[in-house]
């Protein structure tokens, strides 16, 4: 899945520099830039976006507050400070990362990827395991091997190995066994179905 | 843990060393270093117990500092007697004591647990001891550990290399990581908490001692079989 990035800076000289860097990217998309961070909430909702470069100067004093703010709105979004000028570090605290001014392409290339890749295991923090997960952990639960699974659910091996990364994540078990358990706790599968 | 700290040295009071890092007590019985050492040095305690003071230096560095790594030079003053025997000593007591301290604990829960739990949850320590047994038995005591000690009795063979070595330990780690998650996370809530909170100290202790284990057979253990193949004709 690939992030979908907001640019929110007041020159357009260096939003779309910045822009054009991070287009470049196999994970990330900019799907929008802004000027000013007026309508930056309703933005974030309409291009479902998951990454927010910001440049703390146009927040002024209220910076803290505004971030608050938009964190409780958009739990799911990192923010990502761009700092053009000399600022207060404490204003810097509450982003989740920091893009400077004279950093090179290939910092930013190498702080975006960073971000992106803390993004998406941030972003599916929920712990439930989906539908097609459940499927996958029963199976695996049951002894099946990755490609027994795969035939079975028509789905390719590498989108099993994803699902049971998922799972492990979301549940904190990686041996086979130790899942086992789980779905026997869990209700998902009986004594009756181990051989 | 202080990496600006001076490493270890001889001459350290072996009592202060134990202070600085509780979890080196552990070591003493390994080496076969008595108690009631009183104020002697670490040279003076290992020449006493006839223990090579290097090795013992080596190793409680590893356990205070997991970041250590000894240099080639060092490798060479050590016995590899010493250390095959230090490894010994220490599977013993991860079979003697520690494995049966939490399976006493987890026989407690797994009979509270009944019918509906209790089975399952006790193979899953069944499968997980087996596998254990497996790696420190029959593999690395019926395997390397005698292909080392022909190694240095002058005996080449072709059926084994020291860069096969299995670093199983990590998947050891894994299933005790995946029983705390159980015992914490996903068993009801009401099954004997206060053991289940005791076992779980039992194990992050047993999981961070199998690390320090991984990283003594890594950086020191495999290394020295290293230069040990290449050194013969």
């Amino acid at each position: 899945m690939k992030n979908r990035v907001i640019i929110c800076e007041s020159s357009e000289m260096i939003a779309i520099g910045l822009a054009d860097i991070i287009d470049g990217l196999a994970q990330l998309d900019v799907v929008a830039r802004l000027d000013s961070p007026e309508h930056l909430s309703e933005k974030i909702v309409t291009t479902e976006a998951n990454l927010l470069i910001i440049n703390p100067a146009l927040l002024g004093y209220q910076n803290k507050e505004f971030l608050l703010q938009l964190g409780k709105e958009h739990p799911n979004v990192c923010m990502i400070a761009l700092v053009t000028s000399c600022l207060d570090h404490s204003l810097l605290t509450p982003y989740n990362g920091i893009i400077e001014i004279n950093d090179t392409r290939a910092q930013i290339i190498s702080k975006m990827n960073e971000f992106a890749e803390s993004k998406t295991s941030k972003n599916n923090d929920d712990v439930e395991l989906s539908k097609r997960e459940t499927d996958v952990l029963v199976a695996v639960a049951k002894g099946m091997m990755n490609k027994e699974i795969a035939d079975q659910m028509n789905i390719s091996i590498h989108t099993v190995i994803s699902h049971r990364k998922n799972i492990t994540r979301k549940t904190g078990i990686k041996s086979v066994s130790g899942l086992t358990v789980y779905a026997l706790l869990k209700d998902l599968i009986s004594e009756d179905d181990l051989i | 843990m202080d990496k600006t700290k001076t490493p270890f040295s001889k001459d350290t009071k072996l009592a202060e060393l134990m202070t600085d890092d509780r979890r080196l007590l552990q070591l003493l019985p390994r080496f076969g270093i008595g108690l009631g050492f009183g104020d002697r040095n670490v040279e003076q305690a290992c020449r006493m117990n006839h223990v090579n003071a290097e090795l013992f230096l080596m190793i409680c560095e590893i356990y205070a500092d997991d970041q250590f790594k000894p240099e080639r030079e060092e490798l060479l003053k050590i016995d590899m007697r010493d250390l095959l025997s230090y490894l010994k000593a220490s599977h013993q007591y991860y079979l003697d004591e520690r494995f049966p301290h939490i399976e006493e604990h987890l026989q407690r829960i797994i009979e509270a647990c009944g019918q509906k739990y209790g089975p399952m949850l006790s193979h899953f320590y069944a499968e997980y001891k087996q596998e254990v047994m497996r790696h420190i038995q029959y593999y690395e005591e019926e395997v390397v550990f005698p292909y080392i000690e022909a190694l240095l009795n002058g005996q080449r063979t072709d059926t084994y290399k020291i860069d096969e070595f299995e670093h199983n330990h990590t998947n050891i780690q894994d299933v005790l990581d995946d029983m705390m998650n159980i015992l914490l996370k996903y068993l009801p809530g009401d099954i004997l908490p206060k053991e289940r909170i005791e076992i779980s100290h039992d194990i992050i202790e047993l999981s961070d001692d199998l690390n320090r284990h991984s990283l003594i057979e890594e950086r020191i253990l495999i290394p020295s079989v290293e230069s040990l193949e290449n050194a013969q004709p």
